[in-house]
């Protein structure tokens, strides 16, 4: 992985720089000890490391404010950093960088259930947005399956979304207001607790945008009141076709789960191992979630069964009550987790018309074999986006390579079925340079100019997203004037 | 009027512009900017379309009755139900999905569904500079790079002229149902959209309708979904609504469509006399803006949207003050228009943002000058 050699100016000046910190804040909030910058070398995706300059923990947007003010001044880039889960290495760090933490700004600022809003700071965990309004029946709906760790800073970042998006939609389509630090250290209040916020969709921009046009320190967020109940069916077949058949049929007779998720038989397998969760060994199994009152969900199930027999599956089981719900479950939310046990793996999120399921699975399997390394298959089937996870051995000499190899003739298919490289963990710099196979140099260079208005001098998160070979003249701007 | 037949032809057309261009659809919302007209009459079809996928692709031109005629035959829509601007601008023309989707039109399931922007996957557009750009694509999970299809939605063909457009589109529900309430004052209607909103029963509108020639005002709530359950939902809400009883209840899909459809294109005010304004409020904040009793209302948004008709010529937004949101001014005369401005001016940071944004995509400001700021 190739990154911007660090600026030796900057370096030489680190000791300066923390001085100017800690004139604006706490001292406990500066970190420059090598031992302890070292919790900040990597994010989830752990195959690359690389210990800040520095590493500064904001309590308030003030803060946020005057750390940006500062390192604009001082022609240091920043990489913000919400939990730190990213799986695409949206916060790694360059050794030259200033990683600017916002875990501790964590406080629901307003509950509003009239209007249905929660307004928080960042540094709130994803689960704990909902868990504030649990009381009410209310929940926050993207549910990334880090939601447990991730911070609505990094959801914000890369919209990320979760296995309900199918009803509910990612945070893009949730987020209604934030207040958002410049990296010139101005703060600009976009949107509210009203739907629209005026003029261009300026949230919309920044929601996804990695980091890389402002640090948001507080966000609006759409809550919503929990359905009344929900309940799984599982699905056997013994084909990937007939399984994508099916959910294709589901979707055109009007019915719209909350969550379809898919998983082939080297996943089943994995999970059955790990969780015992009893599931039928076959090609492909579907989990469909439906939700709303019983007689909703009894109408719904017996509509998805029905077009489900249509199609001869090898299993069909309904959930009878709440412990079958959760065993059905089971499986599925223990995969990363088995796929741990059995080996190192690269988990990769492209997305496909859903149409071309049976083809890609198909072609997968083939680069299996050339590549010579497995792959287990789960994923978000109603909205096509592919969890590809390839197995792999970190310690035997270039199987990394070859992993990372692999899952960069995966993510080309997916452009070429008609998808997208990713679904929801972000380009980060482990799909960076996939870039140029889904969009072409003005494509862009169109969004490069969007981070030209809200970052001229290029220091917010400057070596991520976009190939270094198509940024470098503007990042060399800032390096040209030291 | 300049009419492109395909990407290339409207590239040769912008990147030769002398002068400012006024962009335009089917013509439905008359724009008031100058220039020659470029229409997108010639950019016009169906690409792609596949139910299963509940995702289509078409060109921008295409006319919006085309789109739902071709989506009803499998029985799916459009689900954040664009307004038809015709009636209340005493305008002709056929709506196009790229008007659209140009000015993020959305209506009274915006609350449930989302907006147009919410369901937009992708674009293609040619912008000011006479660049072809493709941002999204047609899959309904993608962060691949910065979301410029959500700039270009509410953009109203400032940043670039759209030439194609894809959009996750949902099944069309079996049945619809809604409860009525007769001559609810301001307060007791917020009430009802709060508690409706509030409840597990997947409200999908929320509005009001003035009162009309004798009739009392009618605040409704609907739901929609396969029969049974649209039943039993209405069943639960009546139950909510106990000491605030609903006086009609109405599944009949005829009288659905026509109160739905008055909200959504705010009949009451089509062939009045005045100006509208269009305000986007935090919801409880509805109060606020009706209170004083000065004007006539539509309401819609569980309170969210207030469409209202004020007196020619007079500053809507000075009511407003200190509420929080914003006011566009949808139907008034050149000259208001000139004065007030069609939309409302941004805070200082932003509207620099904003139009820094425009002059980045299109640096001659060329594309419908001055709509937007």
């Amino acid at each position: 992985m190739e990154m911007p050699s660090p600026n030796p100016a900057i370096l030489a000046r680190k000791s300066a720089l923390a001085a100017r910190l800690l004139a604006v804040l706490p001292s406990d909030a500066v970190i420059q000890d090598a031992a302890e910058t070292r919790a900040y070398e990597c994010d989830a995706l752990t195959a690359y490391r690389c210990p800040p300059l520095l590493a500064v923990l904001p309590r308030s947007t003030q803060e946020v404010s005057d750390v940006l003010r500062i390192c604009h001044e001082e022609g240091v880039p920043v990489v913000p950093r919400g939990a730190g889960t990213s799986l695409a290495g949206g916060a790694l760090p360059t050794a030259d960088c200033v990683i600017l933490g916002v875990a501790r700004m964590n406080e629901v600022l307003e509950t509003d259930y009239e209007n249905r809003v929660i307004r928080v700071q960042t540094g709130r965990t994803n689960l704990s947005v909902s868990g504030a309004v649990e009381e009410e029946d209310f929940f926050y709906a993207p549910d990334p399956s880090s939601q447990l760790a991730c911070a609505i800073a990094g959801n914000i970042a890369m919209n990320s979304g979760g296995a309900h998006c199918l009803k509910y939609g990612v945070t893009t389509n949730n987020l209604l207001g934030v207040t958002m630090v410049m990296m010139d250290g101005s703060v600009v209040e976009i949107g509210g607790a009203h739907l629209d916020a005026g003029g261009l969709d300026l949230l919309g921009i920044i929601c996804g945008s990695e980091g890389q046009l402002g640090v948001v320190t507080e966000a609006t967020l759409r809550i919503l009141r929990k359905p009344e109940g929900a309940r799984p069916v599982l699905i056997g077949y013994d084909s990937n076709e007939v399984a994508g058949a099916c959910v294709s049929d589901i979707i055109k007779a009007g019915v719209l789960p909350v969550a379809i998720e898919f998983m082939d038989r080297p996943c089943i397998q994995a999970c059955e191992a790990f969780a015992k969760a009893g599931y039928p060994m076959c090609e492909a199994l579907l989990i469909i979630e439906v939700e709303g009152s019983e007689a909703e969900i009894e109408h719904q199930l017996g509509l998805i069964t029905e077009i489900a027999r249509a199609h001869n599956p090898v299993e069909l089981r309904e959930a009878g009550d709440a412990d079958e719900a959760a065993r059905i479950w089971l499986g599925r939310k223990s995969a990363f987790g088995a796929m741990g046990q059995i080996n190192d793996y690269m988990c990769l999120d492209g997305t496909i018309p859903v149409t071309s399921l049976p083809f890609v699975l198909r072609r997968i399997g083939e680069m299996s074999k050339e590549f010579g390394l497995d792959v287990a298959n789960v994923f978000h089937a109603g909205d096509g986006n592919m969890h590809p996870l390839i197995l792999f051995d970190a310690n035997r000499p270039g199987d990394l390579e070859t992993c990372e190899a692999f899952g960069a003739e995966i993510l080309k298919l997916c452009v070429e079925a008609g998808g997208c490289l990713t679904g929801e963990h972000g380009v980060g710099v482990e799909k960076r340079d996939l870039m140029l196979h889904q969009y072409d140099a003005a494509d862009l260079e169109a969004q490069l100019k969007v981070k030209d208005v809200f970052d001229p001098k290029w220091l917010l998160n400057p070596a991520k997203v976009f190939p270094l070979s198509v940024t470098a003249s503007r990042r060399g701007v800032v390096l040209a004037a030291e | 009027m300049l009419t492109p037949g395909n990407e290339a032809e409207l590239a040769d057309i912008i990147l030769g512009a002398r002068g400012p261009l006024c962009i335009q659809g089917g013509g439905t919302r008359g724009l008031g900017v100058g220039g020659a007209v470029l229409s997108t009459a010639g950019l016009s079809g169906i690409e792609l379309y596949e139910p299963g996928a509940l995702t289509l692709v078409v060109k921008s031109g295409t006319p919006l009755t085309e789109v739902d005629k071709l989506l009803a035959a499998e029985n799916q829509r459009l689900a954040f139900e664009p307004m038809d601007h015709r009636g209340l601008l005493g305008a002709d023309g056929e709506p196009t999905i790229g008007g659209v989707i140009a000015a993020n039109v959305s209506g009274p399931r915006r609350i449930q569904a989302g907006a147009a922007r919410d369901h937009l996957l992708g674009v293609r557009f040619v912008d000011g500079s006479g660049q072809a750009v493709k941002n999204g694509g047609r899959v309904m999970k993608n962060v691949t790079g910065y979301d410029l299809v959500k700039l270009m939605c509410g953009a109203h063909g400032t940043l670039g002229v759209l030439t194609d457009v894809s959009l996750k589109v949902l099944p069309e529900p079996e049945c619809s149902g809604t409860l009525v309430w007769h001559g609810l004052g301001w307060t007791a209607a917020l009430k009802v959209f709060c508690e409706a909103l509030k409840s597990p029963y997947d409200v999908t509108g929320a509005g009001r309708l003035p009162p009309v020639s004798g009739t009392k005002s009618k605040t409704v709530i609907r739901v929609e979904g396969f029969e049974d359950s649209v039943k039993d939902r209405l069943k639960a809400l009546r139950k909510l609504f106990a000491d605030l009883r609903p006086d009609e209840q109405m599944i009949e899909a005829e009288r659905n469509t026509q109160v739905w459809r008055s909200l959504r294109d705010a009949k009451p005010f089509h062939g009045t006399a005045g100006d509208v304004w269009r305000t986007s409020v935090k919801p409880t904040d509805m109060v606020k803006v009706t209170g004083q009793g000065e004007f006539e209302h539509v309401v819609d948004w569980g309170g969210g949207l207030i469409w209202s008709l004020v007196p020619e010529g007079v500053d809507f937004r000075q009511k407003l003050a200190e509420v929080p949101g914003h006011a566009t001014l949808v139907r008034a005369n050149a000259e208001t228009r000139a004065r007030l401005g069609v939309f409302q001016p941004q805070p200082g940071p932003l509207a620099a943002l904003s139009e820094k944004l425009r002059r980045g995509f299109d640096p001659r400001g060329i594309l419908n000058p001055g709509l937007m700021g």
